[in-house]
């Protein structure tokens, strides 16, 4: 299966440098967890694989004529709507009996009728992941999922988007180590020059 | 101010002041009593002439209205995507704005018939409201939904429907109910210069010419409650009909 190249990838944000030169191979058709400290650059790298940003040099490959999904730091989703509505927004087929279910799954039974802005944050997030996983996509970008979700809650998550993406290709950010473990994910570290101490 | 804090009690001190004033000055070409006022309107509205009048009136101002809603709302969509529009739009915008609306009203009798005077006057006043509303609400809309619909290639025409539109309806609103008072007033100006015939225009300027006080007051009522009427039912449409559209099942 192909794989995606990053190669010399580089980028800085009015003079700043997020990261130079920056090359990772990355599998086709696995999980892979980027990680690294805060303000590295994990997002501006997940931004620019998406193509929401151009990197000042470098290339990607691997990626070209791909269907991409995604969740964002922030959940994204049009506060009107109901969590069905958010989630048919970007997946028109998908049919409502599994929308329903697939909210069962991760606890919202008698969510289906609010509109998600009278949700709350973990719920509105766990909104954003089943629509995440409802598009048709080749490549599912997570960028820190799972913030703001209780133990409890995550661990259910985490092994509900586990299942729900076996065999696709999944590039995931995050700072906690337990979280790529979780999701059975293979941990890169491109913005680390030696292993990190102390990472939890 | 708004309409809310408009209570009965304010209303009746000032039509008993209207009522005292009248009674002091003893003449109804100066000041006509309110009551007179209310019969000479419930006279007028017994006849045929004074519905066709405001019909006609109406019909025109509101096309004008109208026909600057959808030409405001299409600039702002095209100034929002293109730089070089914004740009082209920016000083027109700016004179119709600036120019007073009755050098629009002498001009447009110069190169035109008054008959459609009001459609045009209207059109002009709401015009710059519009555009300008509606492009602060494309302007403004999420950049991190769009972010959103980007990477999940949502198509344009759901994009606009589920999530341009909704962000962009207040500021369409409050364009709305700012100009349709403005389109009337601007409207009932041109036609009491322009006089087509059969117009509100042109009967509150015989009342003027035949200093006819009671029917000047009759008219200007008619104009106040016809606009009044307009503007709310174009709200409703605005605030009710519109929004089913999208808040359809996705």
């Amino acid at each position: 299966m192909e794989k995606i190249a990053i190669v010399g990838l580089s980028k800085s944000f009015g003079g700043k440098t997020v990261f130079r030169e920056l090359n990772l191979t990355l599998d086709s058709g696995g999980k892979t967890c980027i990680m690294g400290p805060s303000g590295a650059g994990k997002t501006t790298l997940l931004r620019i694989l998406m193509g929401l940003e151009c990197a000042d040099g470098g290339i990607v490959t691997g990626l070209e004529k791909k269907r991409f999904s995604a969740v964002f730091q922030e959940e994204r989703l049009c506060e009107y709507m109901t969590a069905p509505d958010n989630i048919r927004l970007v997946a028109p087929a998908a049919q409502s009996q599994t929308i329903l279910r697939e909210l069962a799954c991760l606890g919202m039974e008698d969510c289906d009728s609010l509109p998600v802005s009278a949700l709350s944050g973990g719920m509105r997030r766990r909104v954003s992941i089943l629509r995440a996983l409802a598009a048709d996509y080749d490549v599912l970008f997570l960028d820190e999922p799972f913030k703001g979700l209780d133990d409890a809650v995550k661990m259910q998550v985490i092994a509900h988007v586990r299942e729900r993406t076996a065999g696709k290709t999944v590039l995931f950010v995050t700072h906690d180590r337990a979280e790529a473990e979780a999701l059975g994910a293979k941990l890169v570290m491109p913005f680390y020059t030696r292993e990190p101490v102390g990472e939890s | 101010m708004s309409r809310s804090d408009i209570r009965l009690w304010a209303v009746l001190v000032w039509l008993a002041v209207w009522q005292a004033v009248s009674m002091w000055l003893d003449s109804v070409i100066l000041l006509v009593p309110p009551v007179k006022v209310l019969v000479r309107l419930a006279q007028l509205m017994w006849t045929a002439q004074f519905w066709q009048a405001a019909l006609s009136s109406a019909l025109r101002i509101t096309s004008g209205f109208l026909l600057a809603v959808l030409a405001g709302s299409l600039l702002a969509a095209a100034a929002s995507r293109s730089r070089r529009v914004l740009e082209l739009l920016a000083p027109v915008m700016l004179a119709v704005r600036s120019v007073p609306v009755a050098s629009f009203i002498i001009l447009a009798l110069i190169w035109f018939s008054s008959r459609n005077l009001s459609v045009l006057i209207s059109f002009l006043m709401v015009l710059p409201v519009v555009y300008t509303s509606v492009l602060g609400g494309i302007k403004a809309v999420d950049g991190q939904l769009l972010e959103m619909a980007s990477v999940f290639r949502v198509s344009k025409l759901r994009a606009v429907r589920y999530i341009y539109l909704p962000q962009i309806l207040p500021f369409f609103d409050s364009a709305c109910s700012v100009s349709v008072g403005l389109g009337w007033k601007a409207g009932v100006a041109a036609e009491v210069i322009g006089m087509p015939k059969g117009s509100v225009g042109e009967r509150l300027q015989q009342a003027k010419v035949y200093l006819d006080t009671p029917d000047l007051f009759a008219w200007t009522l008619a104009i106040v409650a016809l606009s009044l009427f307009f503007e709310k039912l174009i709200l409703f449409f605005v605030k009710n009909a519109v929004p089913r559209l999208w808040r359809m099942r996705v």
